[in-house]
């Protein structure tokens, strides 16, 4: 049965509907029924949650998961992913397609959407493979895998190395109005374990350039332009990647971006003592990317916020640091990590902050979330920026354990979700 | 608590003068007629290579065994680890057979960085990938000290394969924490970015690099980064990079000649220079007997 439910007098945030400002929001039947003061709810049998001194905000939307079901149900399923994503804030999660099997044609894409609706506390949106077998030969079954609801392909984790095949994916994949997502890194020269630089060396360890992603962005950014097709580059970590895209937008080229937490919190410093927590790809920076990548998100030209998440098995991270895996979890510490290290270092305000992490993914994806207009699921989060808290890694709810983040002290831990008119998270912990 | 001895970046200049100091006292017996004393007698002493070593492997198991130790050797085929067994459960494994000291050479970098927190066992990092190899510095550096009669002041050239050297990375915490002024020099391609920032100069020109030294040292040259076109051919390479008389007649007249072996004879040194009288290259394999001998006997009794 779903409840009728008001949101009272909390800072509701809706970058969508240039909303910010206190307000109640009301919704029924899973939908956003009413923004604003309505005094004829007076006498109605309603749930009421008071939101004073809370941000009230469209559930995040994280264009950039690795769920691992099917496949690798000892890292993460479907349910675990996504019950991670609820305690972080984050009401709808795109998957990308690097499971067992691969997510390159409708009948795992349906399987997924299956498994998500019988498991998971999110929304779950698939990512369709760019090419067979994330491969990088032949293209992927990509209108039958939009048909059945994936909303973007991309062979993340591997780059679309021939050329040829990324400028075909782009035509083809704009016959279906949907974007590519490229994982951007020239194979050679991304062969290496952490960024090339000092630490590194010192270390010991196989530097990676960033030119290694610096490259490619720029392949296809020129793909994208010479075709007038869309395309969004995944995870971009380099201040010279910010500056190609900065550079390419002017030009009115029609690419969007991402970057993760770790890219705009940690420096390739993190890697000291072999810590594989801070391996990932594309790797840590240094300091001066973080500021460039900053100042990327402040004047826009960075469009989402995603985190990436990677989970892995300890035993795949607890071991030489040349043969851990790359990534790390992060649904459960991005609003966090954006709070602290953006809006309260001024980069951007929490309106933008949002933005960045619901109304403008959904835009990319083309999936009606990332706001509180009326008539849409009510996908809502409430947090007190104000609340700090302390990441404990073996508190979080993914399956898996793999951040750098461990003891962070970061603000804004969601206090309420809500996921389709529903109240998933209750004074922060799960209700089902 | 333990010891280990896993790079010299976590020694002080102190440490490494005592364990050098001890290390002069260990060669007088590996020179001697009688080399055989009890200070490992009841102890444990496993080598564990995962990568292919004849003087290095052999230099742990001699000293152990001149000390009275229990030595054994594992190496990576022909043990469970052919098997597909993890790092951490083979260390582990030795590690509850009574081992007193882990001696381990690992290809990837920090291995025993990995496993030094996990066992009872002592671990000696005897070559971690690209990263260290303490003993090699520290024979390097004992040898050094017996010609020139101590480390400040001195200038040591170290040419070759700076990049994937492990050899470099000791010496050079090594050299500057004992006051030498350290100079790389090799081709751009196998030089790692910013590694100035560990305290040296570097220069793609070796002669640059060598001029004035009182130490030349040579790096090997993994063959099968040539292959990968890392440089473009041995020939090549020599011609360039490689140490030869009219080469080190840059060096102080005194120079010495050191190489971390195996050699490549006519690609990193000239066969004249390798068997010429300012080389000093097999006595440095009789340093490290010694030099593995303190570190080891040091690691049982009470610490650097």
């Amino acid at each position: 049965m779903l409840m009728k439910l008001l949101i009272k007098n909390g800072h509701v945030i809706d970058p969508a509907n240039g909303i910010d400002g206190v307000t109640d929001i009301y919704i029924e039947n899973g939908v956003v029924a009413e923004v604003g003061k309505n005094e004829d709810l007076d006498g109605v049998e309603l749930e009421v949650i008071d939101a004073t001194g809370k941000v009230v905000a469209p559930g995040l939307v994280d264009m950039h998961v690795h769920l691992r079901e099917p496949g690798q149900e000892y890292k993460e399923t479907i349910e675990t992913g996504t019950r991670a994503a609820v305690y972080g804030g984050v009401t709808s999660v795109a998957c990308m397609p690097n499971t067992e099997p691969v997510c390159d044609n409708e009948s795992v894409v349906r399987f997924i959407k299956e498994r998500a609706k019988e498991t998971g506390y999110a929304n779950v949106f698939p990512v369709g493979a760019v090419s067979k077998g994330l491969e990088g030969k032949l293209l992927s079954e990509i209108g039958e895998m939009v048909f059945n609801g994936a909303v973007a392909v991309s062979d993340d984790g591997h780059p679309v190395e021939n050329s040829a095949l990324m400028r075909r994916a782009m035509q083809y994949s704009d016959m279906f109005d949907i974007t590519v997502i490229s994982h951007c890194e020239d194979m050679a020269l991304g062969e290496g374990d952490m960024n090339e630089g000092a630490v590194a060396s010192e270390l010991g360890l196989r530097g990676i350039s960033a030119a290694a992603e610096e490259v490619m962005a720029s392949r296809d950014i020129l793909l994208a332009e010479s075709l007038g097709c869309r395309v969004h580059i995944a995870h971009i970590s380099t201040k010279g990647t910010v500056e190609l895209i900065r550079q390419a937008k002017k030009r009115g080229v029609k690419v969007t971006c991402e970057t993760c937490p770790h890219y705009f919190t940690l420096t390739d410093e993190a890697c000291r003592g072999y810590n594989t927590n801070a391996k990932m790809n594309p790797p840590l920076r240094t300091s001066e990317d973080v500021s460039a990548i900053k100042e990327g998100l402040k004047d826009g030209t960075i469009d989402c916020i995603v985190t990436d998440h990677a989970p892995h098995h300890p035993d795949e991270k607890q071991c030489e640091f040349g043969y851990a895996k790359n990534g790390i979890v992060g649904l459960e510490t991005s609003l966090g990590l954006g709070i602290k290290e953006l809006v309260k270092e001024g980069y951007l305000s929490m309106s933008q902050l949002i933005e960045k992490m619901s109304k403008n993914p959904s835009e990319i994806l083309g999936i009606s979330k990332g706001t509180l207009s009326v008539g849409r699921s009510a996908d809502v989060v409430i947090f007190d920026p104000e609340a700090e808290w302390t990441v404990d890694i073996n508190k979080l709810h993914s399956k898996s354990k793999n951040s750098p983040f461990d003891g962070f002290k970061l603000y804004g831990k969601p206090e309420y979700v809500i996921v389709n008119g529903e109240i998933v998270i209750n004074s922060g912990e799960l209700m089902k | 608590m333990k010891q280990n001895l896993l790079g010299l970046e976590d020694l002080s200049a102190d440490q490494i003068k005592n364990i050098l100091s001890h290390a002069a006292e260990m060669k007088k017996i590996v020179l001697s007629d009688c080399k055989k004393i009890p200070n490992l007698q009841g102890k444990t002493v496993v080598n564990l290579f995962y990568e292919n070593s004849t003087r290095t492997r052999t230099s742990f198991e001699l000293a152990a065994k001149y000390m009275g130790a229990n030595a054994t050797n594992i190496s990576s085929s022909g043990s469970s680890v052919a098997k597909g067994e993890s790092l951490i459960d083979t260390a582990e494994t030795l590690d509850s057979m009574g081992t007193d000291i882990l001696v381990m050479r690992h290809s990837m970098s920090g291995a025993p960085n990995v496993i030094a927190p996990l066992i009872k066992a002592s671990v000696v990092n005897a070559g971690d990938g690209m990263h260290e190899h303490p003993t090699q510095a520290l024979l390097d550096m004992l040898t050094m000290i017996e010609h020139k009669g101590g480390i400040e002041g001195l200038k040591v050239a170290i040419i070759g394969d700076v990049y994937h050297s492990r050899v470099v990375r000791s010496n050079v915490y090594g050299l500057t924490k004992l006051g030498a002024e350290v100079t790389l020099g090799g081709p751009a391609t196998l030089m790692p970015k910013d590694i100035d920032k560990m305290g040296v100069r570097v220069f793609n020109n070796v002669q640059e690099a060598i001029v004035d030294a009182d130490v030349v040292m040579a790096l090997r040259i993994q063959l099968e980064r040539q292959k990968k076109g890392l440089f473009p051919s041995v020939r090549e390479y020599f011609r360039f990079f490689g140490v030869d008389q009219s080469r080190l007649k840059l060096a102080k007249p005194d120079a010495i000649v050191m190489h971390p072996g195996p050699v490549n004879r006519g690609v990193e040194l000239s066969s004249s220079v390798i068997d010429g009288d300012r080389s000093v290259i097999t006595q440095q394999v009789t340093s490290g007997v010694a030099v593995r001998m303190a570190v080891m006997d040091m690691l049982i009794h009470g610490g650097f």
